[in-house]
């Protein structure tokens, strides 16, 4: 049985948590092999919520498999597809079945999604989610209703520390911060002083949050091209892309993998911030692979 | 006031297709001012209607008329004596306009030549954009008199999202400004960034209880 | 009886370069219609349209040159017009070529004379391979 995230939170381990994404489809062999394959290496796993706004396998579902397979599942959960009506309702329920862990979100925009023509929902964004969780683990609902049974959630947030303009972006955070948050799992980062800027800026807020770093692997220089064009948040510097096309044809994944370890071990030694937060979508097999070369294997 | 965009020519044949003789009617406000549904484009629209169908050996009769408001009752009944003439009425009117047409001449199809889209402005010339969602509760005292609601392609209340790109751009189209990023530097430039740093409870969703309907006091 | 050329020529300059060309006997194609306008911006979409749907073969509008309007602008907007005029048409099948600028200058009898004279030619040659 995984140690309740939580706990983890409050010691000075160096925290590691990595990412699941559903399929499509009721289906769900592959997704419990991933979950066989992370759960006793790392402090917990995210699963993500229709991610890039494709329909897919639900977070909440996924969060139930990791339970039942052992493991200490964070739900993710957007304001895109749901009201605050549907978004309390989820959090009881998860509540009941032992998911402890939530990362509050805005959620992609539907257009960089496969249902285009859908309605976007964002009754709330991910500053009012925050407080929404508060608000059911002091017992009460959004409409100051009395709870028969309150929720105790451990809660998270993401934060975009390469964002340009970043001033904006700040403010935000400081409101989230405000709100009250556990952990802050920050989008990919590229740039360790970007994100020791980031950490020295929160940390006048609050000094108790913990930080763990983006680690999205990179495979090539046109993937890398892509991403910085049509995934939101992510911004890949030149650098990268540059050594990224100088790996031999087919080593790809390799040089992506090295890259992403010497960002974790720099992080780790140079104690940038409290741990990393590992999204490796579609390769999740691969992750171990990641933390053996981290040395935290 | 009211932008819309003419629907495109494959649609409105279609519209028209089962009649002989039709009637285009106008309006001369919020559709004359963006070049979608006045005076000017009806002449253009019955034009190519008549070419159109010339063209397939099929003739149309096209009437054409403008009014100045195509939402208001006694301006509509102008239309009186056409709209008996011909089998269906095309109006280039918004969506309000249309409806007030189909319900005075109730016997008669009245089909949407246009698509109504949004409350905007022209921000140069022919190029109008989105500037407010009729939310009815609006609060444009906080955000330096930026919309977050429309502006926002997420509607977010405490944004910016975390999908902005680089220089202050929309995750959703690289040719729209942040709206976040545009109240931050508004609200910086008036040294009043303490209100963006206020939290935004959730929005009332429900101050205009759709559909909206409102007595004004009369004078 | 082939069908009708509508020429707008702008007063400034098509209107006389036509007249000179008259005076100077040179001869142009018959079913050319010659409509003296203070200026081609003075043409609006509209006119383009009715014209076309008079069953005219094309519609020219020839202004003063480019930079040289003596209206300033009018040339300039009128060729906009003629664009816009050309989508208008193709949207409904009819074929967007046979709407089309000029630009003269008032002393230009024989360019005048040549652009009539190519529009005809190319009318005729298409009306042939129908």
């Amino acid at each position: 049985m995984a140690k309740p995230f939580r706990e983890i939170l409050k010691t000075k381990e160096f925290i590691v948590t990595a990412e699941a994404g559903p399929g499509k489809g009721s289906n769900v062999s592959k997704i419990v092999e991933h979950i066989e394959l992370l759960r006793d290496k790392v402090h917990a796993l995210n699963v993500t919520d229709n991610q890039s706004s494709v329909m897919r396998y639900p977070s909440l579902g996924v969060c139930l498999l990791i339970k039942e397979h052992g493991g200490e599942p964070i739900l993710q959960v957007t304001c895109r597809d749901r009201n605050r009506l549907a978004i309390q309702a989820d959090l009881l329920f998860a509540h009941s079945r032992g998911i402890n862990n939530v990362l509050c979100l805005t959620g992609d925009s539907i257009d960089v999604g496969d249902h285009k023509e859908a309605r976007q929902v964002f009754d709330l964004d991910s500053v009012q989610l925050i407080h929404l969780v508060h608000t059911l683990n002091s017992g009460k609902d959004m409409a100051g209703n009395e709870l028969d049974g309150a929720t105790d959630f451990c809660i998270g947030t993401s934060a975009t520390p390469s964002a340009d303009p970043i001033e904006p972006q700040l403010i935000k955070v400081e409101k989230k911060l405000k709100a009250g948050v556990n952990f802050i799992q920050t989008q990919a980062v590229y740039e360790l002083d970007e994100l020791k800027r980031f950490v020295e800026f929160v940390r006048k807020i609050d000094e108790k949050v913990k930080i763990l770093g983006g680690i999205v692997p990179v495979v090539g220089a046109k993937m890398a091209t892509y991403m910085n064009e049509n995934v939101p948040g992510i911004f890949i510097p030149q650098r990268i892309i540059d050594e990224l096309a100088q790996a031999p044809k087919g080593t790809g994944v390799a040089k992506g993998i090295e890259i992403a370890a010497r960002m974790i071990r720099e992080i780790k030694e140079r104690k940038v911030c409290d741990g990393v937060h590992i999204m490796f979508i579609g390769r999740e097999e691969k992750v171990p692979e990641i933390l053996k070369a981290a040395g935290l294997l | 006031m009211i932008i819309a965009e003419r629907k495109l020519m494959e649609e409105i044949k279609r519209l028209v297709a089962p009649f002989k003789k039709v009637l285009v009617a106008g309006c001369g406000t919020c559709v004359a001012v963006c070049w979608a549904g006045g005076e000017k484009e009806v002449g253009i629209l019955a034009s190519q209607l008549r070419l159109a169908r010339n063209a397939e050996g099929n003739k149309i009769t096209v009437l054409e008329a403008t009014v100045e408001r195509q939402c208001e009752k006694e301006m509509v009944l102008e239309l009186k004596d056409k709209v008996a003439e011909v089998e269906a009425v095309l109006s280039l009117a918004c969506g309000a306009g249309v409806q007030t047409m189909a319900e005075l001449f109730e016997d008669k199809p009245v089909f949407p030549a246009v698509n109504t889209t949004f409350i905007g402005k022209p921000e140069k010339e022919g190029l109008w954009t989105e500037m407010c969602g009729a939310c009815g509760d609006c609060f444009l005292d906080r955000t330096g008199g930026v919309c977050p609601v429309v502006r926002c392609a997420k509607g977010l209340l405490n944004g910016p999202c975390g999908g902005t790109r680089k220089g202050g751009k929309c995750e959703i189209d690289p040719e729209k400004d942040c709206a976040w990023v545009l109240i931050y530097r508004r609200l910086e430039k008036q040294g009043r960034l303490a209100l963006m740093r206020e939290y935004n409870p959730p929005k009332n969703y429900r101050a205009v209880k759709r559909p909206g309907r409102i007595q004004a006091v009369k004078a | 009886m082939s069908k009708e050329i509508v020429a707008f020529c702008c007063q400034h300059s098509a209107y006389p370069a036509a007249d000179l060309a008259g005076k100077s006997g040179l001869r142009y194609a018959e079913n050319v219609r010659i409509i003296r306008v203070p200026c081609a911006g003075r043409i609006d979409v509209i006119h383009i349209l009715k014209a076309f749907e008079k069953g005219v073969a094309a519609v020219l509008v020839l202004g003063c040159e480019e930079g040289a309007c003596h209206h300033i602008t009018g040339n300039d907007r009128a060729k906009e017009r003629v664009k816009y005029a050309e989508m208008l048409l193709k949207e409904v099948g009819a074929d967007g070529g046979r709407v089309k600028m000029y630009n003269l200058s008032p002393n230009a009898p024989h360019k005048f004379v040549k652009i009539l004279d190519e529009v005809s030619k190319k009318i005729a040659d298409e009306e042939k391979q129908k």
